[in-house]
């Protein structure tokens, strides 16, 4: 337990391939979370989001790469990791014929936890659960089923919170508390690397990490991944975007067309010459034109695209 | 140690209690679990207890005479014999045997009365098809009656004479199929055993598959506990499952089918426990390999097969021929089998039944490394 002390960082790996069937899945992936850090993990439906936080957890061995998590070697020292990480998988995995409370008890005692009545309850109250503490698993929504999963992994107070889609299917109400939770628990020091779809998830997040086809294209604050990607955002106001944004798509310095309902994002890199190609397409139509800062779903959108014609060209 | 666990009594209980409350809540199985053997003793129950009569005979009859018309129709009127067929020689008795049409063929040489007459003593054959020996057996028990009424009504006035000393004639019995000739009482033990190895290793392979196919697997993998407390934690309710069983197949035995119990009653549980160990790890086993519960249930039918077909318990041991003996040898059912008649049956002690143990354990043991060897720790 004296490597807790030392490590700086929550995880700290490096160079993490997987392979399944011949399929590179995960490709030199290196990763670092701070302590007391959320970090967003995200990327497209099967780019390797779940194979990587399951490397990091001792579930899967790497084919190669090394690395920390918690200080101890993910390699050899999966069952130390596995003590004191909770991870919450991505689909739903307590038992469904259980009761809440049960479930909690069987965690409990897989982790030998000292008090394990007091604990249990004290969770259930946490988490507003008490009330359905005897409800079976199964017979939970959603948002409830969630709540209860991340309860159990917290049940041994863990320093790192693995999170693999943690608010897929929950209800945006559900979601906002669920963050506000996480953000408490931050606060506390825990650090957090949680996989999400969500734009507005992963400004929550302190860092982030963008994953597509197996390969880390950006990794950092949101601010830093913006500015990495050097492009130039410009919105354009009015009814009838479909045909601009069509034009527009035409033009060789135009990197991307994207709408959010009547405002239309076209983002280049070279600011001057998209300026000019704006300017061109939109010609007298009378549309409001303004240059706005790049966000981060602009830049997410642009990397999902590019490693789409990038794998597409390779394959 | 790094990166190992140690076993956890604390961690396996945590498991034990899992599997106990999880069972309680699934009805279907449970009502599985207790039906299979009332079902399987009922079907048997009456195979058991009905005394079948008016079985097809033939007979090849080379005497015609008072005393083989008198023999003949004593075994009619017995009831357990229908003589059906007048055959005109060995060979055709040999042929409707082993096509089933007739289940006896009756056999009286040539000159028989005569031989009778000047005290040769000679023989009549019957030739049984006891394949099924419930159904033979209790016909087969009844000839020697027919032969002593035949003596006292034919051998009256001058050859009153020969009614004292020695039989004057002879009815050898050859069973043909099953030269055991294992009794009704028999099935009740192979069905013990028939019924613990469906259960058991169904059961089994499906309780970790389940964890699989639900996903929950991955949180048990996820968490400190070790692949030994989760499999023995997991055994830990079909063991009382798989006694719970045992008990009710005994009690019907003994109190609704009367089957004598010669042997000691503690004997059998230890018997019976050893078995259900047995089975357990192959259950595990399959657990390990099958990628989901419809891969665990076929690979539990293919592990059922060879052991009702091959143990001893449908077609008798020294029947088969020498590879079926071979394949028989490395079933545990064959020697619970053999273990369990011995000790009910026949009343056999620790140095009768050892033959039958220690191949048992020794198979527990294999199949258990096995059994640790494929168990996954991870998701790979
Ligand atoms: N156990 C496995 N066996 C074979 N292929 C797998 C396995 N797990 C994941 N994959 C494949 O690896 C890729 C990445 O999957 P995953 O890590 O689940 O992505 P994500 O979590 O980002 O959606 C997918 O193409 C998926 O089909
Ligand atoms: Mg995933």
């Amino acid at each position: 337990m004296t490597a807790a002390a030392q490590f700086d960082y929550a995880i700290d790996v490096e160079g993490l391939n997987k392979h399944f069937d011949g399929k590179h899945v995960v490709k030199d992936v290196s990763l670092r979370v701070r302590k007391g850090e959320i970090f967003g993990f995200l990327g497209p439906n099967g780019s390797g989001k779940t194979t990587t936080i399951r490397m990091m957890c001792g579930l899967l061995k790497p084919d190669s790469g090394t690395g920390t998590c918690l200080g101890h070697d993910i390699r050899r020292e999966s069952a130390e990791i596995k003590r004191s990480v909770g991870y919450m998988t991505q689909r739903f995995s307590f038992w469904e014929d259980l009761t809440i409370a049960e479930n909690m008890e069987f965690v409990a005692r897989i982790y030998q936890l000292r008090d394990r009545k007091a604990t249990v309850r004290k969770s259930l109250a946490d988490l507003g659960l008490t009330a359905r503490a005897h409800q079976l698993a199964g017979e939970l929504s959603g948002g409830w089923k969630q709540r209860m999963a991340l309860a159990a992994c917290m049940l041994h107070a863990p320093q790192l919170l693995l999170l693999d889609e943690p608010t897929a299917g929950v209800d945006p109400r559900a979601r906002r508390d669920f963050w506000d939770e996480l953000q408490a628990l931050a606060a506390k020091g825990i650090s957090v690397l949680v996989s999400t779809h969500y734009m507005d998830e992963a400004v929550r997040c302190h860092k982030l990490a963008y994953i597509s086809s197996g390969t880390l294209l950006a990794q950092g604050t949101a601010q830093e991944i913006i500015e990495g990607q050097h492009l130039n955002t410009w919105a354009i106001h009015g009814d009838h975007l479909a045909e601009l944004q069509e034009e527009l798509r035409k033009r060789d310095n135009v990197a991307q067309t994207v709408t959010f309902g009547d405002v239309l994002h076209v983002s280049g890199t070279n600011d001057e010459l998209l300026e000019r190609e704006i300017e061109a397409a939109v010609g007298r139509s009378g549309r409001r034109v303004e240059r706005i800062e790049t966000s981060l779903e602009d830049v997410f959108i642009y990397l999902m695209g590019r490693s789409e014609t990038n794998s597409g060209g390779n394959a | 140690m790094k990166g190992r666990q140690r076993f956890s009594g604390a961690r396996w209980w945590a498991v034990v209690l899992k599997e106990f409350t999880q069972l309680k809540r699934d009805r279907l199985t449970f009502a599985m679990i207790m039906g299979i053997p009332i079902m399987q003793m009922t079907l048997f129950g009456f195979a058991i207890n009905t005394i079948p009569r008016h079985l097809d005979t033939g007979v090849i009859s080379a005497d015609d005479s008072d005393v083989t018309r008198d023999f003949m129709e004593a075994m009619q009127n017995s009831s357990y014999f229908k003589i059906v067929e007048r055959l005109p020689n060995e060979e055709a008795g040999r042929e409707a045997l082993a096509q089933g049409q007739l289940l006896f063929v009756v056999n009286i040489p040539a000159g028989f009365t005569r031989q009778v007459l000047r005290r040769e003593r000679p023989s009549i054959l019957i030739e049984a098809d006891a394949t099924d020996p419930t159904t033979t057996g209790s016909a087969l028990a009844a000839v020697d009656g027919i032969t002593q009424t035949v003596i006292q009504r034919e051998l009256t006035g001058p050859l009153a004479s020969l009614q004292g000393g020695p039989a004057p004639f002879a009815v050898s019995v050859h069973p043909l199929y099953n030269p055991d000739e294992i009794t009704q009482y028999n099935v009740v033990p192979g069905l013990m055993g028939m019924v613990l190895t469906l259960t058991m290793v169904m059961m089994t392979g499906l309780a970790v598959t389940r964890e699989r196919e639900r996903g929950t697997m991955e949180n048990l993998l996820a968490m400190p506990s070790t692949p030994l407390e989760v499999m023995t934690g997991k055994l830990v309710p079909y063991i009382g499952i798989g006694l719970l069983q045992a008990s009710i197949i005994l009690l019907a035995a003994r109190y609704v089918f009367f089957v004598p119990f010669f042997g000691n009653v503690l004997a059998v549980y230890l018997s019976t426990l050893l078995f259900i160990a047995a089975n357990l790890t192959v259950g595990i086993t399959f657990s390990s390999l099958a990628r989901n519960q419809l891969q665990a249930v076929q690979l539990a039918i293919f592990y059922f097969l060879p052991n009702i077909i091959l143990s001893g318990f449908m077609f008798p041991f020294k029947g088969m021929p020498g590879w079926a003996q071979a394949i028989g040898n490395l079933l545990p059912l064959t020697y619970f089998n053999r273990l369990v008649r011995g000790i009910l049956l026949k009343g056999n002690g620790w140095a009768d039944s050892w033959p039958s143990v220690w191949p048992m354990m020794v198979f527990t043991v294999v199949v258990m490394c096995v059994a640790v060897a494929t168990y996954r720790r991870t998701l790979d």
